[in-house]
């Protein structure tokens, strides 16, 4: 057990959560390694979005650890410290901030002290706008820089929402459902997005899409009812009888 | 690179309209008031003075709440007590002024303390006789408060209408407590018969006009700080709180933090109108702390231009100048229509009365530019994506 903790950019062990008696989390078990990229699916109700909750501090465990990067307990802090301590989250809803540009958005994301006064007297330098630039282009934004971001498309706000991800350059990336409303131009785009996203941070995929699992081309787990169900590469998983029976079955 | 630059400018054209306005105001209103001859077409009358005077400072109020809501989301609905609070700051001053020229000749106790037979000055009253004092109290009593209430209910995550119901109990109560004789505020009937200001009276023209200037001059300086702020990036993460609260804090910002500093600001802004209010009325009562002081001072925000700071300003004066229309000409009238200018304003008018001449600019610019229909900075300007109020 400790030394799976030690190897582990995220390791849960034992978590669970209940809504009003509903167990969203069954004691759920499993870790992430340092720079790996792992997709997580599962039906509706898997519990997959609240597992993002847990680790980002939205949601308290009844039970369970959760420890990141060896050892921080993430149970112990609180969402905006989480963030700090370099946890993204990209969320299912493109969430970006639609009354401001796209660029404002980036600068938002943008590494740097969270404090107020710091804040108050950030002025943008050549450090940030070069790390803006790179990102508008990672993203292909770049014309679209002094947009509103309400002015996106539906495909160029969950971008942004990954370059927002970017910006804050954190050791562990968590995306939910990232090509959910996307064609199948953007979603294969998208997914070389991430592998190439994958090659420096450690990244945790929540997804619906089959074909861009498949596209992903990483390990798979598979939850079910709070808990995992199967885990191992696609091919592996979806030959296992529970899964067939969990998507199929019923 | 050109609108790189406009950006980066904390003044826009709006505002340096505005401030262009203001200061021709502070100037040209006391001028003609002080040197024209009563009989002459454009002298202004000493009533209007003070009656602008007034609008200035509902102005600054505007403008401190506008700060909170508009940008922040932050709905307070107790920002008259802010304002108040202020307001007695700068009426203890005056009070002391008074001296051996009141009813009672009391050179140390104002009357009513007299009235109640008090042998001595409470400690709260203690370095009222001095300006500076005074000037420093007016900010930091109500920014003092603000933050003790902020520091809880942000902390607490209290938001929306439950915050706004809290900020409206708070008013509530410390008109209450402001009505209690025994408080040490004179009551019921507050602080009055102010006599003199710094040594100038404030029955002179001079003083009241040289009032009416700083009450501009305050207008003036406050926006100009708003603009700073919300053109920085900690502008920028209020919007973002504003829109999106726990998006933001999962990009790491303490949101309570950043409400906690804007809310404390903002009350120290709204303190300091109140005392420019105090001595140009000439009384400061309980009533200042009636909620329905703070639920109007919403509506001048929101008629005016919700986030746009220059709107909030506009909105005070113009929803003020109505009043004092109406309540002369039509009295039974004004609540009715002050409830149905908040309604057009929240169907039709989601910007406020700013947001109309922004709207009305954008089209007139886009014909004459006659910008391609595919154009999406064109489509931006003429249609902003607005953001209805929360």
């Amino acid at each position: 057990m400790e030394h799976l903790a030690t190897n582990s950019i995220l390791y849960l062990s034992g978590v669970s959560v209940s809504f009003d008696g509903f167990k969203a989390l069954n004691n759920l078990s499993f870790h992430v390694a340092p720079g790996e990229m792992r997709a997580i699916i599962g039906p509706n109700g898997a519990g997959k979005t609240t597992m993002m909750d847990v680790v980002t501090g939205k949601t308290r465990p009844d039970v369970g650890h959760v420890i990141f990067d060896q050892d921080i307990d993430l149970t112990k802090h609180d969402e905006a410290q989480i963030a700090n301590m370099g946890i993204g989250r990209k969320f299912q809803k493109p969430s970006v901030f639609e009354s401001q540009s796209v660029t404002d958005n980036l600068e938002l994301a943008l590494q740097g002290d969270r404090r107020v006064l710091p804040t108050l007297f950030w002025r943008s330098g050549a450090d940030s706008a070069q790390a803006i630039d790179a990102i508008l282009e990672t993203t292909r934004l770049d014309h679209l820089r002094n947009e509103l971001a309400a002015n996106l498309s539906h495909g160029q706000k969950q971008w942004l929402e990954i370059g927002m991800l970017l910006a804050q350059d954190p050791k562990l990336l968590l995306v939910d459902e990232p090509v959910a409303g996307m064609t199948d131009a953007e979603t294969a785009e998208t997914a070389a997005l991430l592998r190439r996203i994958a090659k420096t941070h450690s990244v945790v995929v929540v997804e619906h899409d089959m074909d861009f699992v498949r596209d992903l081309d990483v390990r798979v787990t598979v939850l079910h009812e709070g808990s995992v169900l199967s885990d191992g590469s696609l091919d592996h998983v979806s030959k296992d009888e529970r899964v067939i029976e969990v998507y199929l079955g019923r | 690179m050109i609108t790189l630059s406009l950006m980066k400018n904390p003044i826009n054209r709006t505002g340096w309209i505005f401030l262009s306005v203001l200061a021709a105001v502070a100037v040209l209103v006391p001028l003609l008031n002080l040197t024209l001859p009563e009989s002459h077409a454009f002298h202004v009358p000493d009533f209007t003075v003070s009656l602008l005077g007034k609008y200035l400072c509902f102005a600054l109020l505007a403008l401190s709440l506008d700060l909170v809501w508009g940008y922040c989301g932050i709905l307070s609905l107790g920002h008259g007590a802010f304002f108040a609070l202020g307001g007695y700051g700068m009426g203890m001053y005056l009070m002391r002024q008074i001296g051996e020229r009141g009813v009672y000749g009391n050179p140390v106790l104002p009357d009513f303390m007299v009235f109640l037979n008090w042998q001595e000055l409470p400690w709260f009253w203690w370095g009222f006789d001095q300006f500076w004092f005074a000037a420093l109290m007016v900010v930091l009593v109500p920014g003092v408060l603000a933050f003790a209430f902020g520091f809880f209910a942000f902390r607490s995550r209290v938001a929306g209408v439950y915050l706004s119901i809290m900020t409206q109990a708070l008013t509530y109560a410390l008109m209450l407590a402001f009505f209690r004789n025994n408080m040490g505020f004179g009551g019921n009937n507050g602080l009055t018969d102010f006599k003199d200001i710094l040594g100038f009276s404030l029955q002179a023209d001079a003083t009241r006009a040289v009032l009416f200037s700083l009450s501009a001059l305050a207008l003036a300086l406050g926006y100009i700080l708003c603009r700073l702020i919300v053109t920085s990036k900690l502008g920028k993460v209020l919007i973002a709180l504003r829109d999106g609260e726990s998006r933001t804090r999962f990009l790491g910002y303490r949101a309570e933090n950043y409400q906690l500093f804007v809310f404390t600001l903002s009350a120290a802004l709204a303190g300091i109108a109140g005392a420019l209010y105090v001595p140009q009325v000439g009384i400061i009562n309980p009533s200042e702390f009636t909620p329905a002081n703070s639920i109007e001072a919403v509506i001048w925000v929101a008629i005016g231009g919700r986030g746009t700071l220059v709107g909030a300003a506009l909105g005070a004066v113009l929803v003020n100048f109505g009043k004092s229309y109406f309540t002369g000409a039509l009295p039974e009238l004004w609540l009715f229509a002050l409830g149905g200018l908040f309604i057009i304003s929240t169907l039709f008018l989601p910007k406020g009365i700013l947001g109309l001449f922004k709207r009305q600019n954008a089209k007139r610019r886009n014909q004459t530019d006659a910008a391609p229909p595919g154009n999406r900075a064109g489509q931006t300007s003429a249609d902003p994506k607005l953001k209805p109020a929360e």
